[in-house]
């Protein structure tokens, strides 16, 4: 019984927070999609944003909590584009390409990288398994609130179906002994073959139109690819070296896919390319510390986001959690900045692009009316080494306050906080779990 | 770039020999000397690759013909405090990785000098950050993995660039130790039992050595260098990371009396007590190294807390196995600095402080009279994301002058 009543009076809590209007109020507001406002207000009602503009004319609530973030700096929280947080897996040994594989299916939402994610001011993400398939799985796109379970993540459409992607590879990593290719030419013909039979298949499935008896065997792994020959579904496509960038762009004018570049190490040396292809949605960069690592990450260098950017390429970021840290994902933006990208184009790297790359766009990446209630309290400029992430609200729900010792614990590391029950633990210690 | 970064004299045979250091004259708006009070508009001027002069620009004539740099901000050049550049490649391909023999679990006998390659991509790498002194050698990957040796990024071949070829027996407590199957040492009592034993024996073959001609044992390389370390001639360098480990580690101090340098140490705020009381310095891990396995409880603010406890710890740039292969002691110390260390402690972790655990705090870490003629040149604050390093000097010697 005891249970019970809790179980009603935690439901019952975050309505209330979402039923008050929040306001925040003086802070240098960067909404992306117009420039920068030096003195401005930001109201958020019912997980959406009401209002963007200055201060002096912006309207607050009466009954708005009001957040006096004066010497602040807000603006949308940040989309990552591919990351590994909560240990994802994808397709097993068993063979090069798991179409029908779900990455929901394997996440673990008590990892601590997802609590760091909102530390880093990550509000949405491209959660996906690895490239060592030509085809691991599908991806999941999610919002990071606080979870219970891999349904509080979760991202409808306005249709109602889940949103995610697919993740696919090229070059080495997914070269291996067989059933796996051994080369790069082979890579390229066998997901030719897998993408001919979809096609076959969807003609069955339109010749059949709905008729029982002439319905070929339901086909998970099929109905993910018909659904990317479709254009339903974007193909986020590990890639670093030139040629192994242009077999995607063949691929895609083959089949029509849709395709975001993810890591894209030599892009500068093929970004017109890339720029004139019209299945490329954009460039999701990694930029790392050094070159390598890797033969394939050798040419790997800071000024590939000012490059593709110049092309006209949309280009955006990604952590590749762990590979880089969520906690400091606009460091990646900040690099770009270093190597000459310029600093407005950088801060859309991390947002809108990113948004645009999930096909969100016009839900989340700015501070816009009526988008997501997604945004980030900063101490200062958005690229410096100096300035830390203070808040994270999702969905007009604050997911992570730096004040709070709990929080600080993802945000700063020590004892415990890569630890995947410290947020159960730490729920236990606020009074929110039975 | 151009309006703060120019060379007002080129000499004419600037083109001729590298070893032979040009004369060379940095003025920088702020000039950190880690000896002092930061200068404001100074100049550091070096002649045949030390540093001759150092103060305000209104005190000091360049001398003619000196070629003059110009920057916003100007450091000593820095130091990696600990990596593996030079034995692990960036290719990171079986040819350019040299950093770990996996036939024994102790081999002290493996010379950093042997296997450091001057041409490899990396060192050119981090140069153009501005660093220009690194500590680097066996990897943490074995009980004793082998020695380091401390380098300057310069020169073509190996005798070029060494500063001490032998620094540290580098040591690993912990997983990188971790052998698996019957291959020892398989747990973490047989490592410290291991380790034990390897010193009783380098201490007993020590003895014997000083002996008369007719004891005398025959000529051992292994224990040739922990004999070394025996004698308090060459400090363990002992990787660990977890608290237990780190323990085990000073026990091992305590109960050989040897000279002993931490390195890893993630859990190192667990027992800042411990560590201050035994004396031995710590070379922290990498700001942003991953949290995960044996380096989970890694914190943003351990090096901010070992210096709140009394503890002038250096920053590396450390091993990696996988992208990054290798971390820039520059950006990790810049988030140290943005995680509680402050702008001072921070460089301070990256240079003279650094130069200290190394023990050529003679000749490096610092901008002053006498002291080698190694500087890096900024725009801004070095440790800012999007500042770059404009121009770097070794001994006098404009080893880059890329903007990076």
């Amino acid at each position: 019984m005891l249970r019970f009543q809790l179980a009603i009076v935690l439901a019952a809590v975050p309505l209330v927070a979402q039923d008050v209007p929040q306001a925040f109020v003086g802070a240098r507001v960067i909404p992306i999609s117009e420039p920068a406002i030096d003195n401005g207000t930001v109201v958020l009602h019912e997980g959406k944003i009401v209002s963007v503009g200055n201060s002096s004319d912006t309207e607050v609530p009466e009954n708005a909590e009001l957040h006096d973030v004066s010497g602040k700096v807000v603006m949308p929280g940040f989309v990552d584009s591919h990351s590994h947080a909560g240990n994802v897996e994808g397709g097993d040994g068993s063979g090069p390409m798991h179409p029908a594989v779900r990455a929901l299916d394997s996440i673990n939402v008590r990892d601590a990288r997802l609590q760091k994610a909102q530390a880093g001011g990550i509000t949405t993400s491209n959660i996906m398994s690895g490239s060592g398939h030509l085809l691991s799985g599908q991806t999941l796109y999610v919002k990071h609130r606080d979870a219970k379970t891999i349904e509080d993540l979760f991202i409808y459409r306005p249709d109602g179906s889940l949103a995610y992607g697919v993740k696919m590879a090229n070059g080495t990593n997914s070269r291996k002994a067989p059933p796996f290719p051994g080369t790069r030419a082979k890579s390229a013909a066998l997901v030719r073959e897998q993408f001919i039979k979809a096609a076959e298949y969807r003609d069955k499935l339109a010749r059949a139109d709905g008729d029982a008896a002439d319905l070929p065997p339901r086909d998970l792994g099929l109905e993910t690819l018909v659904e990317i020959l479709d254009g339903k579904r974007v193909v986020h496509f590990h890639t670093h070296r030139h040629d192994d960038i242009l077999t995607i762009l063949r691929l895609a004018e083959e089949f029509g896919f849709k395709a975001v570049l993810q890591h894209v190490s030599d892009g500068w040396l093929v970004a017109d390319q890339i720029a004139a292809s019209p299945h490329v949605l954009g460039a999701s960069l990694i930029l790392i510390d050094s070159p390598g690592g890797k033969i394939e990450a050798k040419d790997n260098r800071f000024e590939t986001a000012r490059i593709l950017d110049g092309a006209g390429v949309l280009t955006g970021f990604h952590t590749d959690e762990s590979i880089t840290d969520s906690r400091l994902f606009n460091r990646m933006a900040a690099l770009a900045v270093r190597a000459g990208m310029s600093r407005e184009r950088a801060l859309y790297g991390l947002t809108m692009a990113g948004a645009r790359m999930l096909e969100m766009e016009d839900r989340v990446g700015s501070l816009e009316p009526g988008k997501d209630a997604d945004l980030i309290v900063l101490s200062g400029d958005p690229l410096s080494v100096y300035t830390h992430v203070l808040q994270t609200w999702v969905d007009g729900r604050k997911v992570f306050d730096r004040s709070d010792p709990k929080d600080r614990l993802y945000a700063e590391g020590g004892f415990g906080a890569s630890h995947d029950q410290a947020a159960i633990l730490h729920g236990i210690a606020r009074g929110e779990h039975e | 770039m151009s309006c703060r970064w120019y060379i007002a004299t080129v000499l004419a045979c600037h083109a001729t020999a590298v070893s032979v250091p040009a004369q060379v004259a940095v003025r920088g708006a702020t000039v950190h000397t880690m000896a002092g009070e930061s200068l404001s508009d100074a100049v550091v001027v070096i002649e045949d690759g030390k540093i001759s002069r150092v103060g305000p620009a209104s005190e000091i004539e360049i001398p003619n013909g000196f070629r003059v740099l110009r920057a916003e901000v100007v450091t000593p050049g820095l130091i990696d405090a600990h990596c593996t550049i030079g034995l692990s490649g960036y290719l990171n391909q079986p040819h350019d990785q040299d950093q770990t023999e996996e036939s024994q679990p102790v081999q002290p006998e493996l010379r950093a000098i042997d296997a450091y390659n001057p041409r490899e991509t990396l060192v050119a790498w981090a140069r153009s950050y501005g660093v220009t002194t690194i500590h680097s050698g066996h990897a943490p990957r074995a009980l004793v993995s082998g020695q380091t040796a401390v380098l300057k990024l310069r020169g073509e071949i190996v005798e070029e660039a060494v500063v001490k070829p032998l620094a540290m027996i580098a040591t690993t407590l912990g997983e990188g130790a971790r052998e698996s199957g019957k291959e020892s040492p398989g747990t973490r009592a047989k490592m410290a039992a291991m380790l034990r034993s390897e010193l009783i024996k380098a201490r007993e073959y020590v003895a014997k050595r000083s002996a008369d001609e007719d004891g005398k044992p025959a000529r051992d390389l292994r224990l040739d260098a922990l004999g070394k370390v025996i004698q308090g001639d060459v400090p363990l360098l002992v990787t660990a990371q977890r608290t237990l480990d780190i323990l085990t580690a000073l026990r091992i101090r305590d109960e050989f009396d040897i000279p002993m340098v931490l390195d890893g140490a993630a859990e190192a705020y667990e027992v800042l007590d411990r560590i201050r009381d035994s004396g031995v310095q710590v070379i922290l891990h990498p700001t942003m190294m991953r949290a995960q396995g044996e380096t989970e409880n890694l914190s943003f603010e351990t090096a901010a807390k070992l210096y709140d406890a009394g503890i002038p710890a250096a920053i590396q740039g450390g091993y990696e196995s996988y992208v990054p292969k290798s971390r820039l002691v520059l950006f990790e110390a810049g988030v140290a600095a943005a995680h509680g260390l402050g702008f001072e402690n921070a460089l301070r972790s990256i240079t003279i402080n650094a130069a200290r655990i190394l023990g050529v705090d003679d000749r490096i870490g610092s901008i002053e009279t006498g002291k080698d003629g190694d500087l890096a040149l900024y725009d801004g604050d070095p440790f800012e994301y999007a500042s770059h390093c404009l121009g770097v000097v070794i001994e006098g010697e404009v080893v880059s002058e890329e903007t990076r």
